[in-house]
């Protein structure tokens, strides 16, 4: 079984659907034990640091994440769930569960590319991602593959052993993280098309072991 | 860098596609959820659901035509038509949709942008605009007047202002289309989709007025949109996604090639 973290934060439902579709038991929820004795845990979500982490404080979640950690289950974090899993967030100054040595931080602005002038923010639609580390659950995932974005923070791990993979948008930034069992994407997997369902799919039958 | 979404519209009243599609291998689909499907595959970067449908009894159809398609694709969607309170977005959003698209509603109520983009976050809530142009006066410095009810009500809004407003509410994106290039097949309006991508700092999807990949190329650097939704072009088959994207790619236009 795998959980799937409920803490109000957007929808899940479509992480769910995703699962679902490639076979895979899960479950939306925020039962402490139901975390707990799950295999893996998939932590979505969506919307601002300091609001999601005022939900998980008072759903008793975050020492509860923590433990999941602990215990070396595959944890996989999505969009917000890739900021918050770090010590703090510039967005709100949220003290966040510091899960990995770093921050989430905004876009320099203005932000701007040589070829296409300003650019906008949120970062938002399809964009690849260039491979600095191997890892088990980025395994099949191509240089031309790239992945559905909305965001306009992004997760500055403190140590560069922790960045797996990075996008370019004006600047270079850490897309995909990871330390041990923790890996976490600030992409959207679920509404990713093929590509995202196979690096959910490698997720779901990953042992959590990761040489660093 | 970010990749140029090309984005396929599909009008549905009563659950079923208005315009018969006529893909080579497969005449006439009618049905939103094997449409939206086909599309998928065909590598469609997003679609557009616009619901046309007058009745009451036909909006729960609708609801359960986004729920299917939810479960098909794998990719965003949105959904717009007849979207006029923050129920009616709450309903499209839980169904599975990524966003929804405000039109008319809006223009009534403007409110309803800042609400929603509360509620839900301001990347679900895209700000629909059917702009006609018009002689500049002082009422509307940019030749160009936001018109409601499929083109058929004025509204005096300018449309330049218009868009900044939205997106001070939280607009997330904006749907651009031209009344008077849409159903030409003549080529987007370049001035307008470049003014109001210029002025805005959100994305912008250009609509209406597809009828070749020229159009399309040219929508997407001169008139610096972010995104061209596509219609007829695709649904009768005088391009494929495929061959879209496989001709803005050797012109040099980052597109998504692999899916």
């Amino acid at each position: 079984m795998i959980a799937i973290i409920d803490y109000k934060a957007g929808n899940l439902r479509s992480v769910e659907r995703a699962l679902r579709g490639l076979g895979f038991a899960c479950r939306v929820t925020h039962n402490r034990d139901e975390i707990l004795t799950a295999d893996r845990v998939v932590f979505p979500g969506v919307g601002a640091a300091g609001r999601a982490m005022a939900d998980l404080r008072d759903l008793g979640l975050d020492r509860v994440l923590s433990q999941v950690l602990e215990e070396g289950k595959p944890f996989l974090g999505i969009c917000l769930g890739a900021q918050i899993i770090l010590e703090r967030s510039e967005e709100d100054h949220a003290a966040c569960l510091g899960l990995m040595a770093g921050e989430a931080r905004s876009f320099p602005v203005p932000l701007t590319s040589p070829d296409h002038g300003r650019l906008k923010i949120p970062h938002m639609g399809w964009n690849g991602v260039t491979h600095v580390r191997k890892h088990p659950v980025m395994k099949g995932i191509g240089s031309e593959d790239e992945f559905y974005f909305v965001h306009a923070y992004f997760p500055a791990p403190a140590s560069e052993d922790h960045v797996i993979g990075t996008t370019d948008y004006g600047i270079r930034f850490p897309s995909v993280i990871g330390r041990r069992n923790l890996i976490a994407v600030q992409f959207h997997p679920e509404k990713s098309g093929r590509p995202g369902l196979n690096l959910l799919k490698t997720f779901c039958e990953w042992d959590g072991n990761h040489a660093e | 860098m970010l990749s140029k979404r090309i984005i396929p519209c599909l009008d549905v009243r009563n659950g079923k596609t208005t315009k018969g599609i006529r893909f080579k291998e497969n005449v006439d689909i009618g049905d939103p959820v094997d449409m939206g499907r086909y599309y998928y595959h065909e590598g469609a970067d997003e679609i557009v659901f616009y619901d046309i449908t007058a009745s009451n009894e036909g909006r729960d159809i609708m609801i359960d035509v986004v729920s299917r398609v939810a479960e098909t694709i794998f990719i965003p969607f949105s959904v717009g038509g007849g979207i006029r309170s923050l129920e009616d977005m709450r309903k499209v959003l839980l169904a599975g949709a990524e966003k929804v698209s405000v039109n008319s509603a809006a223009v009534k109520d403007p409110e309803i942008i800042s609400r929603g983009a509360e509620s839900f976050g301001s990347q679900c809530i895209v700000l629909g605009m059917d702009v006609k142009r018009v002689t500049p006066s002082a009422a509307i410095p940019s030749g160009y007047e936001m018109v409601i009810n499929g083109g058929r009500t004025d509204t005096g809004l300018d449309a330049l202002a218009w868009a900044k407003r939205a997106e001070a509410l939280g607009a997330g994106e904006i749907c651009l289309n031209s009344i008077d290039a849409d159903g030409t097949q003549d080529g987007y309006e370049l001035t307008l989709t470049a003014l109001i991508s210029e002025n805005v700092s959100i994305p912008v999807i250009a609509s209406g007025g597809a009828g070749s990949i020229d159009h399309i190329y040219e929508v997407l650097t001169k008139g610096r949109a972010d995104a061209a939704l596509v219609a007829s072009i695709v649904h009768y088959n005088t391009f494929s996604i495929r061959e879209i994207k496989d001709a803005l790619h050797a012109r040099g236009v980052k597109v998504r090639m692999r899916w």
